[in-house]
C-alpha cells in the first residue's frame, strides 16, 4: 500500500484514540468536580486540561478554571486545534485519506461521528448536556474499533491502524500518570501516606480502570497499587505494558508481511527490555517521573521510525 | 429559462396515458402510501450524507462539501430506445478515437477539406507532444461521456462529448444502490439492467490497455489532484470499486524509467494511470511549470512505452465546442457512415455569415463558451435580461471564434417526486462508454441529471441540479 495512505490510517486512529480520551478526562474531571467543594473543583480542571496538554491554549483565553470553560474549550474551542471536534476533524481527513484501504463500516462510523459532531458542538454544551456529549464521543470510538475489528482484513491497513491506537494510549496513560503524580505526590515520602483517594479515583476513571481495579484490590485504594495496575498489569487494555504488548505485535507483523524487521521493531525490543522484569519498588526507586519521560521519549521514537521504515512521507 | 413550444414528457403522452417504459412503475405507484414516499424521498439524503457522497465547492467556506440532490424517481428508458442509441454512441465514439489518432499523425481530415486547419493552430487542447506518438492498445479515449438530450419520441441528440475525463460515473452507481436499498420491492417488479459491474469493466478495461513495459498483472493506479478537489469522493469511490491505489502526484516519481509510486515496501511501477488531473498539470516539465499535482517527467517515461495515460494526454482536442460542431462530418470521414445520433445544430461564430445570424436571433439562442463547461459562462437568450444580452453581444463581437451558438432546446421531462404528487422537469442523461482495445463498451443506464425548478433548463450540479437513477429495461 501507499505510504501517504499507511499515515493517513496511523493518524486516524492516534487521533480516535486523542478524542475520546479527551472526553473521558471530561467524564473523569465531571465526576470529581460533582463531588468535591468549588475550590477543588477548580483545581481539578487544571489538572484535566493540564493532562489533556492543552494548558497554553486555554490560558491565552481563560483566567479561570471553571467546568464549563474547560469543557467547552476541550470539546469546540476554537483556535483550539487539540479540541474534540478538530480531531473528529483529523479522523475523518485521514479516513477520506485512506477511504480505498477502510473497509465502508468503518468509513460510515467516522463520517457519522463527524455529521453528528458538528451539529452536537455547535453551541456551547452546558450543564445538562456535557455528560451526554462525553458519552456519545466515547461511543463513537467504540462503535469504530468494533467496524475496524469486525470488517476490516488483518492486512497492512489493520496493522498501522492498531499501532496508531497503542502508539497514542501509551502516550496518553504516561502524560496521565505523569501529571497526576506530581499533583498529588510532592515528594516520593508521600507514597503511602494517607491519600486523597478521591483524586487517585479519577485518574482510574480517566483511563476506564475503576471498576478492573476494584475488582482485583477488592476496593482498596493506593497510589503504589494503582501505579502498578497502570504501568505493569498486562491484563489491563490501557496499562503501558499492555500497550506495548499490543505494538510489539503489530510491528511483528508487519515486519512479517514485509519479509524484514526495520528500526522501529529494534526500537520496540530495547524498550521491552526496558520495562520487562521491572516491580512497582524499581520504578519507584529511580523516580516514576524519570521513568514515565523515558517511556514517552521511546514511544515518540519508535512513532518516527514506523514513519520512517514505512515511507509515510515523501 | 423557460421552454417554448411542444415539451415531451417522457412519461406521459399528449392526452395523459403512462408510455410503456413508465407502465409498470407506475402500476408500483399507485399501490404507494404517499407519506412513505415522502419519508423515502427525505431519507435519501440521509443515506447520501452518512456515506460521504458529496461533492466540494471550491471558493465557499474552506473546502465545503455539498450534497448533489438526488430525486427518488426513476429516468426509465425501453430496451429498445437503448438499443438505437448505443449504437449511435458507439459509432461516434469509434469516430472521436480514429478522429484523435489522425489529428496528432497525417491529419487526413484537414488534407480532405473536412476540417478547418486553423482549428487546430489555435486550440491549446492539441498537444505537439503527442504527435506522432501510439498510445499503448491505441486507445486515446478510455472513458468517454457523452451527454444525450431528447426533445421527442425519436429525436434524441447529442449537446456534448467528454472526451477528458469525464466525472459522474460515481452517482450513476450510488443512486442504484440507494434506490435498491429503499425500493428492493420495486427491483422485483421491474426488470432493470445492471449498472454495478462498471468499476469492474473499467478495471478490466484500462488493464487491456496496459504499456510494453508491463509484467505480470497490470497495475493500475488512480491519480487524483487530493482530499479538496470537487471530485475527490469519486476518485476514492473508483479506486476503492477496482482495488486500485488512489495516488497523488506526491506519491510518484519517475524512477529507472518508470512512474513508481511510494509503496510502504518502497517505489512500485505504475502501470496504468487513470490520471483524473487536466492535461495542464499533468507533468511540470513538459506542462505547467508550477503544478504540484502532477509527475515531472512523466510524459517523457509516457512516450517510451513505460505508462499508460487515461485518457491520453491531448484528448481534449477532440470535445471543444468549435470541433464539436464538425462532428457530423467527422463520423462520417472515419466510420463511413452518416451519423446516427445527430447534432443539435450549431452556428460558429467564427464564420461570418453564422456570427450575423447569432447576433440578430441572440435572444432566441443559448451561446457557448468554446472551451466552456459547468453552465458557466453561457448566455440563455430566452432566460436574459436585455441588459445581459447586450453585454454578451459585445463579448461575441471582441471574440467570436470563442463562441458557438445553439437553439434553446424544448429538452424533454420526467417526473420528480414532490410532496404534492409527481411533477415533470427537463432533463438530459450521460451514459458512459469504456473503450478498449478489441471493443467499446456501454454501460446500460447513466447519469440523468435534472433541473428541480419547474421550467428550468439547467440541469448542472453547480447550478441547482440534482440526479436520478437511470433504468434501461430488460428485452
Amino acid at each position: 500500500m501507499l505510504g501517504r495512505t499507511a499515515n493517513g490510517l496511523f493518524w486516524m486512529f492516534r487521533y480516535l484514540e486523542r478524542a475520546e480520551h479527551t472526553a473521558r478526562l471530561i467524564d473523569a474531571g465531571l465526576r470529581m468536580a460533582l463531588t468535591r467543594d468549588i475550590v477543588a473543583a477548580e483545581e481539578e480542571w487544571r489538572s484535566v486540561i493540564a493532562t489533556a496538554g492543552q494548558r497554553a491554549g486555554y490560558e491565552r483565553q481563560h483566567r479561570t478554571y471553571t467546568g464549563i470553560q474547560a469543557w467547552n474549550f476541550m470539546l469546540r474551542g476554537e483556535g483550539n486545534p487539540q479540541s474534540v471536534l478538530a480531531m473528529l476533524a483529523q479522523v475523518r481527513t485521514n479516513a477520506r485519506t485512506a477511504r480505498n484501504r477502510i473497509s465502508g463500516e468503518l468509513w460510515e462510523v467516522v463520517n457519522d461521528a463527524w455529521l453528528s459532531a458538528s451539529d452536537m458542538l455547535a453551541k456551547p454544551i452546558g450543564q445538562n448536556q456535557i455528560g451526554e456529549v462525553a458519552a456519545f464521543i466515547r461511543r463513537v470510538a467504540v462503535l469504530a474499533h468494533g467496524a475496524m475489528v469486525g470488517s476490516m482484513m488483518r492486512d497492512e491497513s489493520y496493522h498501522f491502524a492498531r499501532a496508531g491506537s497503542f502508539t497514542e494510549r501509551a502516550d496518553a496513560v504516561a502524560r496521565i500518570l505523569d501529571i497526576k503524580y506530581y499533583l498529588l505526590l510532592p515528594s516520593l515520602s508521600w507514597v503511602g501516606s494517607s491519600l486523597d483517594t478521591g483524586q487517585w479515583d479519577t485518574v482510574l476513571r480517566s483511563v476506564s480502570g475503576d471498576r478492573a481495579y476494584r475488582a482485583i484490590h477488592a476496593g482498596q485504594i493506593d497510589a503504589r497499587g494503582i501505579i502498578e495496575f497502570l504501568v505493569l498489569d498486562d491484563r489491563f487494555p490501557r496499562s503501558l505494558a499492555f500497550c506495548h504488548a499490543m505494538l510489539r505485535a503489530e510491528l511483528a507483523a508487519l515486519a512479517r508481511l514485509h519479509g524484514q524487521e526495520g528500526s522501529a521493531n529494534a526500537l520496540m525490543r530495547d524498550a521491552d527490555t526496558h520495562l520487562a522484569n521491572r516491580t512497582i519498588d524499581d520504578i519507584l526507586q529511580q523516580g516514576l517521573h524519570q521513568f514515565l519521560l523515558d517511556i514517552m521519549r521511546r514511544n515518540d521514537a519508535i512513532a518516527a521510525a514506523i514513519a520512517a521504515d514505512y515511507r509515510f512521507l515523501a | 429559462m423557460t421552454t417554448t413550444g411542444e415539451t415531451y414528457n417522457e412519461m406521459r403522452g399528449p392526452s395523459g396515458e403512462v408510455r410503456d417504459a413508465y407502465s409498470d412503475y407506475q402500476a408500483w405507484f399507485e399501490e404507494q402510501d404517499a407519506k412513505t414516499l415522502s419519508r423515502k424521498h427525505r431519507d435519501a439524503e440521509t443515506i447520501f450524507r452518512r456515506t460521504g457522497i458529496t461533492f466540494n465547492v471550491y471558493g465557499a467556506d474552506e473546502a465545503e462539501e455539498r450534497l448533489i440532490p438526488f430525486d427518488i424517481v426513476p429516468r426509465i428508458v425501453t430496451a429498445a430506445e437503448w438499443r438505437r442509441l448505443s449504437r449511435g454512441i458507439e459509432q461516434r465514439v469509434r469516430a472521436l478515437n480514429a478522429f484523435i489518432h489522425d489529428l496528432y499523425h497525417r491529419q487526413e481530415i484537414v488534407r480532405a477539406g473536412r476540417l478547418p486547419q486553423r482549428l487546430l493552430c489555435n486550440n491549446a487542447t492539441w498537444l505537439p507532444q503527442m504527435v506522432g506518438f501510439h498510445p499503448p492498445g491505441g486507445v486515446y479515449t478510455h472513458v468517454v461521456g457523452i451527454d444525450l438530450v431528447r426533445t421527442g419520441p425519436d429525436e434524441w441528440f447529442v449537446l456534448e462529448d467528454n472526451a477528458r475525463t469525464p466525472s459522474g460515473v460515481s452517482y450513476m452507481l450510488e443512486n442504484r444502490e440507494t434506490m435498491m436499498a429503499m425500493f428492493p420491492d420495486l427491483f422485483m417488479r421491474v426488470p432493470v439492467e445492471t449498472v454495478s459491474d462498471y468499476p469492474r469493466r473499467l478495471a478490466k478495461s484500462l488493464a487491456a490497455c496496459a504499456p510494453a513495459a508491463a509484467r505480470g498483472r497490470p497495475v493500475v493506479a488512480v491519480l487524483t489532484p487530493g482530499i479538496y478537489n470537487s471530485a475527490y469522493f469519486e476518485h476514492a469511490f473508483l479506486a476503492d470499486q477496482m482495488g486500485a491505489e488512489l495516488v497523488e502526484g506526491s506519491d510518484l516519481r519517475v524512477v529507472d524509467g518508470r512512474v513508481a509510486m511510494r509503496t510502504t515496501a518502497g517505489y512500485k511501477p505504475v502501470d496504468v494511470l487513470y490520471r483524473r488531473v487536466d492535461d495542464d498539470f499533468l507533468d511540470p516539465l513538459t506542462f505547467r511549470p508550477d503544478s504540484l499535482l502532477g509527475v515531472p517527467g512523466i510524459m517523457d517515461v509516457y512516450r517510451s512505452g513505460g505508462i499508460t495515460i487515461a485518457n491520453a494526454p491531448g484528448t481534449g482536442v477532440a470535445d471543444d465546442k468549435a470541433i464539436y460542431s464538425f462532428m457530423p462530418q467527422i463520423v462520417e470521414f472515419y466510420t463511413g457512415e452518416k451519423p446516427l445520433l445527430p447534432n443539435v445544430q450549431t452556428w460558429r461564430c467564427a464564420d461570418p455569415d453564422d456570427l450575423a445570424y447569432v447576433l440578430d436571433q441572440l435572444p432566441e439562442l443559448v451561446v457557448k463558451e468554446v472551451h466552456g463547461s459547468g453552465g458557466y459562462g453561457m448566455l440563455v437568450g430566452p432566460a436574459s435580461t436585455k441588459m445581459q444580452i447586450a453585454e454578451f453581444r459585445q463579448k461575441i463581437v471582441s471574440r467570436p471564434d470563442n463562441y458557438i451558438a445553439q437553439p434553446t432546446l424544448a429538452l424533454s421531462t420526467c417526473p420528480i417526486y414532490t410532496d404534492a404528487g409527481l411533477a415533470p422537469r427537463h432533463v438530459d442523461l450521460r451514459p458512459y462508454v469504456l473503450v478498449s482495445p478489441d471493443r467499446i463498451e456501454i454501460t446500460p443506464g447513466g447519469l440523468t441529471r435534472v433541473a428541480l425548478t419547474e421550467g428550468s433548463l439547467v440541469v448542472n450540479s453547480s447550478q441547482g441540479g440534482g440526479t436520478k437513477d437511470t433504468w434501461v429495461l430488460k428485452e
